[in-house]
């Protein structure tokens, strides 16, 4: 576990990157606007960097052991479909969540 | 705001910090889904400069925020400060799609209190639900992963651009081949320069045209 010191020392580093990048834009709005890569990449970043996070969240899944990813598969499914029919953020994350934990404490237990 | 906030808290106490670290997160770092991210990498005991440059990755998108939100609308240089403080997507998504006019610098900053008295209620309600439980709920995880579909689905939404998250999903497999225990950074930094060579072909391509 973590000591509190280094906890304190990350939520503060956290904190100051956090609060540069929505602070720091307001100062700076000429030339960003005049920036086209800058407005490219805030375009594109944010598709791509959840991506990225979902595959990290991942990470630990082995293809090769049963039960080869399926719960994982399977719940991803169920969140998918129930945000294209519902596009309810906080459904389809607790419903997906709700697949996931009885897939894993029931049918693959 | 509260549901979230919610799975968060319990996330917390779950992944074995005290309750209180929810609220302490929910305050300083203030944006969804790095708190959700940073449970994982404080357990882990991340470097500061990795946990730095991971942040500034997951939350760059906010630097754009400045361009519409109704800064100059608020007053006094402390509502200002709590105003670019407190600039999360859904108080970005709130204020910058309405007329700026219509918006007073109280009804502004109103609107963002309440955002955050949400988030970190339902923070602190998660946490202490998550200690009073005193019990592994296993599948919780699941919550980080969910949380991400979501934003990813709602981000390729936005910009109707599929080869973005292709490019991105391929960077962070050959990441997680080529550098398992540094996935997070490598697979951003092969996604970013990606994205400045596509920008660069692109605009290479239209001086071509022109």
């Amino acid at each position: 576990m973590p000591d509190t010191l280094y906890l304190v020392a990350a939520s503060l580093a956290m904190f100051a990157v956090t609060f540069a990048l929505r602070a720091l834009p307001f100062a700076a709005l000429r030339p960003l606007r005049d920036s086209a890569l800058v407005a490219y990449l805030s375009r594109h970043m944010p598709a791509g960097v959840m991506v990225i996070l979902v595959v990290y969240t991942l990470r630990g899944v082995s293809l090769g052991e049963t039960p080869h990813g399926l719960p994982e598969a399977l719940a991803i499914a169920a969140t998918v479909i129930l945000h294209l029919a519902r596009r309810n953020a906080v459904v389809s994350i607790l419903g997906g969540t709700a697949v996931y934990a009885l897939l894993v404490n029931l049918v693959f237990a | 705001m509260f549901p979230l906030g919610a799975a968060f808290g319990l996330l917390v106490v779950q992944s074995g910090l005290d309750w209180w670290w929810a609220l302490v997160l929910s305050v300083l770092v203030y944006a969804g889904s790095m708190e959700f991210l940073a449970v994982g990498l404080l357990v882990a005991i991340t470097p500061l400069p990795q946990l730095a440059l991971t942040t500034f990755l997951v939350n760059f998108r906010h630097v754009f925020y400045a361009l519409s939100f109704p800064l100059q609308r608020v007053r006094g240089r402390a509502g200002k400060t709590y105003s670019m403080y407190a600039l999360t997507d859904e108080a970005y998504a709130l204020t910058a799609t309405r007329p700026g006019a219509t918006l007073s610098s109280a009804r502004i900053l109103w609107l963002q209190g309440f955002c955050q008295g949400y988030w970190v209620a339902g923070s602190v309600a998660g946490a202490l639900l998550g200690s009073w439980l005193a019990m592994d709920l296993l599948g919780l995880t699941f919550t980080l992963t969910a949380l991400f579909v979501v934003l990813a689905m709602d981000a390729v939404r936005v910009e109707r651009d599929l080869p973005t998250p292709v490019l991105a999903f391929i960077c962070a497999v050959l990441a997680l081949v080529m550098a398992p225990g540094e996935l997070l950074l490598t697979g951003m930094g092969l996604f970013v320069a990606t994205l400045v060579v596509r920008f660069l072909m692109r605009k290479k391509g239209d001086d071509a045209h022109a």
